[in-house]
């Protein structure tokens, strides 16, 4: 009968020698994670429990299903099997283990044995061809197709670890089917056959005879062992590490909506001035960096002039955590120039497998910077303009509602009466003058509705969601406490507004008893919904072809991707998307307060180059945007491309106004 | 107390300031009121020559080894010791380093009303200020006596200047010991780079270009035309341009055939050097900016939505 | 060393300014007020100095709405020490802000005064030379940029043309700052919140307030609409069409 001889072969002494070995090596893996964990205690605590199902849940969906790292094909495939193949490996070692040295040992009984031993071995088989397939993928990826995004810059040195760990598991993959083949080789049982690879390796090896293929199986049985050890003593010191940490940060990920960024850390001054000064689960973050560069192909920093790339920012800050002489972390570490070119976009959140917060991160380092009133001149006017007007264009706030000047019928005071929807305008809509027309057209698409509306007049404050990722958080809580004032006296049901950005703040970031507990909408959405209930018909089909642009803190903040969609194609347009959109839209590069901000050296603006993939699509006519910035960030790439003729920007309600 | 109108000349090395020539020109226009002579007053060391096209009914001079350059210290001893003895009906400074040092100073020490930023004296003899950035105008019965600070603008330099020597009359400095200020060094501005006084026409920035990148913008439209680009107080501040582009108060005076003003408001500051610029073409998004009112032609066009379009069409139309 | 920095509160430029009834003055309803910016300098000058050199800064300002906000803001940029002339200021001028400046000052005995060099609403002279006047101490303005050098300080004056002199002034002395050595730095909200917990403002009763400056506004007015530029109307395109047929003309193009 089919029968597992564990140690066949094998001498007493060496199966001894192996189970001093393993003793040894769990001490130094111990050891290794417990030295790890106690570099993560010393950052600040923060609370990330509870929701225990739903975090299960997140490790089955992303650790056994792998879904993030699917989203990309080859690596995803890649890194699936690889993942899954040393899996079954390793849990059939186990198996194997607890057959022999348990239930053999000491009930005298095996589990694996007739036919669940021949399908044992014809899973470990074949599966071990899965992680053979993987490791050769990564193998081609790394060393031939050599992606940019795989490149050790920062530091060069990571490719020795980088190839460690390749060497490693190849060798361990190929001694284990040579140790399989020669015992084969050797015993010839009758259900070699299926072991289909290890048969194929023993056909080799039968001509050699006995005693050979005895010896060189020990020799190789050894090595096996020793590079299974191996692995499992230099997992807390190397990339290998991914495996403990990344399982870990999964667990621990933010539930809070994605809009809501935790507040600035006032101990020691704002912000992160040290690496302490970050919590243990930033740290983890960084611990969990696999270093896959996922993040730098997405982010518009990166692309429009390679200063910032999340993935190095996560590397050298892990590094820094280990560093023996501490550089300091702004300035050595990190530089001002990188922490300012984030648009805090979250595309790079948006597409870590390892779930890295990366944004926040940026965003506890500015504080700092802000803290020490390192900042340009350009942003050091914004904010001191936003600190005494209430707005960055250093206009009075007296003229914040000149834009509704001879409007009739007037556009009511919602400090003053009861209203419905409390419109909240934001800078841009009411101060820009190229943009106060679409402004007008907002309000004019509204009275037509016959939508009961105000706005607050000069009492409306920036609403402090880019202020905030800047990482002016006093002013931040400052405008906060403004507006909070105002709306707290207002009477109305719902707020609504056309800036993407004021609607994640309002939305997530004000206190319940600032924003009244009233839903916020966006512009779109209320659209919509007035679609759906039949309040909003249109008397035109337009008829053009056009291409929405995904507003950063719309979509991926918020997920609302589908609302404007069906405003668009209500109607009458035909929405043709552009090759990153929803979850994949590319950023404008006006966010994060970075419109505020002086633009250094670009080799192509993050609104150019969308422009340029819209462009790209066949017979597009306009491109339609749902955010006030944008529609100013595009018109000037549309110039600045030269596309004036061949594309026009237009906000959603010039599409609306236009069907009514 | 007479009716003589005095002038305190300023100059600096060996060269009478445009400002005082205007100055005369004003005290000429303030003298018809008050029916007093125009009296310069020159302060310096061996300097009398610069007094021969002074356009003043005559000149009081004083010499001495301390006054060869200016230092506010030994200036208002002289001057607090000339208008204590000739007790003129006003005193006209320039609106300049060196008025502005002595003005308030000896108003304080002689208890004489000061007024500053006149700009020009009415035909009853009331001085008219510009206040506020140039936003408000203030008028007023001038003090008698009274010092007086001018801004430039209200009177033409031309006027102040003559072919004729006027007599000068050389008074004795009184003590000048003990002096608290000294003059060091000059350091001359840098004359490497274009000068900007000399341009036929100036593409000039001002607060409104926001960034760096968009003085590319500027120097675009410059090499189009042919012409250097200049700036005001802020952008040479933030480092955007050299000082040697810098037009107004404390850089250069320029008068071009056309200025073309770009992003700046106006203040007087800026407006002091530039004012006189033939034709001023001004681009600013705020209607109430007072460049638009020294401006021969304005727009509130977005210069970034302007100067794209601009450039493609001078360049056509070489 | 000790440097005393006297700073006055402006109208702001950015409201939109009108007289009241009477004609001679600014309408102080819609009026807000903010620092004047030379003296917002003059205040990062003498922190860049201590800084430099160590010594206390003394920031003062008679009361006005915002006023004590500045003077946290100053506290939280480095300033010692901070205080409030108090009394009504509502009639005072130039001549009567630096008679009670240098009462004040003279108990501090500052080594050093620093102070914007003019403002856009003085009309009775600048309170930077009638307060060094008060105080019998020389006085030297457009100075943009201070170096220490033991009892006596190198000012760099600015002339017209760009033209620079170092001047030597024997301390104690008023210098008039047209412009610190770098802009006035950013101070985070959070920083001048948490002194505000800690700092004091000493207040200064002034009485008496004598406003002789002498200088009296009859009539107060914007300038004439008459002077203003034509206005070149129409799309980016049609003004630049009108601009090159205007070089041409000119003779610039």
């Amino acid at each position: 009968m089919p029968i597992r001889e564990t140690f066949w072969n094998i001498p007493h002494w060496a199966e001894i020698a192996q189970y001093i070995a393993a003793l040894i090596t769990a001490l130094v893996f111990v050891a290794g994670i417990t030295r790890r964990v106690l570099r993560w205690r010393k950052g600040r605590p923060e609370k990330r429990g509870g929701h225990f199902w739903q975090r299960i849940g997140s490790l089955i969906t992303q650790v056994f299903g792998q879904q993030r790292t699917l989203d990309e094909k080859f690596p995803g495939l890649m890194h699936f099997s690889i993942f899954w193949g040393m899996l079954v490996l390793a849990a059939g070692t186990a198996l194997a283990t607890i057959d022999w040295d348990i239930t053999h040992l000491f009930f005298g009984f095996q589990i694996l044995k007739g036919g669940v031993y021949i399908a044992f071995e014809l899973m470990l088989d074949v599966l071990g061809l899965l992680v053979v397939v993987g490791l050769g993928m990564a193998i081609y990826r790394r060393y031939i197709a050599r992606p940019a995004r795989l490149q050790n810059f920062p530091l060069k040195r990571l490719a020795g670890d980088d190839t460690y760990v390749l060497v490693l598991l190849s060798f361990i993959t190929l001694s284990g089917y040579l140790t399989e083949g020669l015992r084969l080789a050797v015993t010839q049982p009758e259900w070699a056959a299926w072991s289909p690879v290890g048969n194929a390796i023993a056909a080799l090896f039968i001509s050699l005879g006995d005693p050979t293929n005895q010896t060189l199986h020990l020799v190789i049985w050894g090595l096996h062992i020793a590079t299974a050890f191996g692995v499992l003593i230099s997992l807390p010191f190397t990339k290998l590490f991914h495996i403990f940490s990344v399982p870990l940060n999964i667990y621990f990920r933010s539930l809070e909506p994605a809009g809501a960024l935790r507040a600035a850390n006032m101990d020691g001054g704002m912000g992160v001035k040290e690496w302490t000064q970050f919590t243990w689960k930033q740290l983890l973050d960084f611990e969990s960096c696999t270093r896959c560069g996922r993040c730098q192909d997405v982010c518009p920093a990166y692309a429009s002039a390679q200063v910032l790339s999340p993935r190095n920012m996560m590397v050298k800050l892990d590094d820094h955590l280990w560093a023996k002489n501490q550089r300091a972390l702004h300035g050595e570490v990190v530089s001002a120039e990188e922490l300012w070119a984030c648009t805090t976009c979250r595309a790079c959140v948006q597409v870590c497998p390892a779930f890295i917060d990366h944004v926040t991160t940026f965003v506890d380092l500015r504080r700092h910077l802000v803290d020490q009133g390192k900042m340009d001149q350009m942003l050091q006017d914004a904010l001191s303009n936003l600190g005494r007007y209430g707005n960055s264009f250093g206009q009075s706030d007296r003229m914040r509602a000149k834009w509704t000047m001879g409007l009739q019928p007037p556009v009511k005071d919602a400090r003053r009466e009861e209203v419905e929807y409390l419109w909240f305008v934001g800078d841009y809509a009411s101060y820009n003058a190229t943009l106060t027309d679409v402004t007008r057209k907002t309000a004019e698409v509204f009275h037509k509705l016959g939508l009961s509306f105000g706005i607050l007049y000069e009492s409306e404050r920036n609403a402090g969601n880019d202020v905030r990722r800047v990482g002016e958080e006093g002013l931040f809580e400052m405008l906060v406490d403004k507006n909070s004032q105002v709306l707290s006296k207002c009477k109305f049901q719902v707020i609504v507004t056309t800036d993407p950005h004021s609607y994640n703040t309002l939305k997530n970031e004000y206190p319940a008893n600032g924003n009244g507990r009233h839903p916020v909408l966006h512009y779109s959405e209320l659209l919509d919904q007035l679609i759906a209930s039949g309040q909003l018909k249109f008397s035109k089909k337009l008829g053009y072809k056009v291409t929405y642009h995904d507003p950063c803190y719309l979509g991926r903040y918020n997920g609302v991707y589908d609302a404007p969609r069906r405003v668009i194609e209500a109607t009458g347009c035909e929405l043709v998307e552009m090759p990153r959109h929803r979850e994949r839209g590319f950023c404008c590069g006006a966010g994060g307060g970075r419109i505020w901000m002086e633009e250094k050296d670009v080799k192509e603006r993050p609104s150019e180059a969308r422009i340029r993939e819209a462009v790209a699509l066949d017979g597009i006519q306009l491109f339609v945007v749902a955010c006030p910035k944008d529609l100013t960030m595009f018109r000037d790439a549309v110039k600045t491309t030269g596309n004036e003729q061949r594309l026009e920007v237009k906000d959603l309600i010039d599409l609306v106004a236009e069907a009514l | 107390m007479s009716q003589d109108i005095f002038v305190v000349v300023e100059h600096l090395r060996g060269q009478v300031a445009d400002v005082s020539y205007a100055l005369l020109a004003g005290a000429r226009h303030l003298s018809k009121t008050s029916n007093g002579e125009v009296v310069a007053v020159l302060l310096g060391h061996n300097a009398q020559g610069l007094a021969s096209n002074l356009a003043a009914n005559r000149v009081l001079y004083v010499d001495h080894p301390a006054l060869a350059e200016f230092t506010s210290d030994a200036y208002q001893i002289v001057l607090t010791s000339l208008i204590q003895e000739h007790a003129p009906r006003a005193v006209l400074f320039g609106h300049s380093s060196i008025g502005m040092d002595l003005a308030s100073v000896l108003s304080a020490k002689l208890n004489i009303p000061v007024v500053n930023s006149c700009r020009t004296f009415t035909e009853e003899g009331k001085f008219v200020s510009q206040i506020c950035g140039g936003k408000i105008m203030a008028e007023g019965d001038l003090p008698s006596p009274a010092l007086v600070t001018m801004i430039p603008g209200g009177y033409k330099a031309e006027e102040g200047q003559t072919t004729q020597a006027p007599p000068l009359t050389t008074v004795a400095a009184p003590a000048l010991d003990n002096l608290r200020v000294a003059v060091k060094q000059y350091i001359e501005p840098d004359t490497s780079d274009v000068d900007i006084s000399k341009e036929t026409m100036l593409v000039s920035v001002g607060r409104g270009i926001q960034n760096k990148d968009n003085i590319e913008l500027a120097n675009e439209l410059a090499e189009a035309l042919g012409c250097a680009v200049s700036a005001s107080r802020p952008v040479v501040d933030q480092g955007w341009l050299p000082t040697t582009r810098l037009v107004g108060k404390s850089g250069k005076h320029v008068k071009p055939k056309v200025y073309f003003a770009l992003g700046i408001s106006g203040a007087p500051e800026h407006v002091e050097g530039m004012g006189e610029s033939e034709v001023i073409v001004a681009v600013n998004t705020d209607p109430n900016a007072p460049i638009f009112n020294i401006a021969k032609y304005g727009t509130t066009l977005d210069m970034f939505d302007l100067l794209p379009v601009l450039i493609e069409k001078v360049k056509q139309a070489k | 060393m000790k440097i005393a920095v006297p700073i006055k509160f402006v109208p702001d430029l950015v409201e939109e300014l009108t007289i009241d009834p009477s004609g001679t003055a600014l309408d102080t309803t819609w009026l807000r007020l903010i620092i004047n910016e030379l003296d917002d300098h003059a205040v990062e000058e003498a922190i860049l100095l201590k800084e430099r050199t160590g010594g206390e800064v003394t920031v003062l300002s008679a009361e006005a709405d915002g006023v004590d906000d500045f003077l946290f803001t100053a506290a939280a940029k480095g300033a010692d020490r901070l205080i409030k002339l108090t009394g009504d200021f509502s009639a005072a001028d130039n001549h009567a802000l630096g008679r009670a400046f240098a009462d004040v000052i003279k108990e501090l005995q500052p080594d050093l005064i620093l102070t914007g060099v003019q403002a856009h609403n003085d009309l009775d002279g600048s309170v930077g030379p009638l307060l060094a006047e008060y105080l019998g101490l020389p006085y030297v303005g457009y100075v943009a940029g201070v170096t220490l050098a033991g009892d006596k300080v190198t000012a760099r004056k600015e002339y017209s043309g760009g033209l620079v002199a170092e001047v030597e002034v024997q301390l104690p002395a008023v210098l008039g700052i047209q412009a610190a050595e770098q802009p006035p730095r950013y101070v985070a909200y959070s920083k001048i919140r948490q002194v505000m917990g800690t700092a004091k403002i000493e207040e200064r009763p002034v009485s008496g307030l004598e406003s002789s400056g002498g200088v009296v506004v009859s009539r107060m007015f914007q300038p004439e609409v008459a002077e203003r530029a034509t206005m070149l109307e129409g799309s980016p395109e049609d003004v630049a069409d009108k601009l090159v047929g205007l070089f041409k003309e000119l003779g610039t193009l």
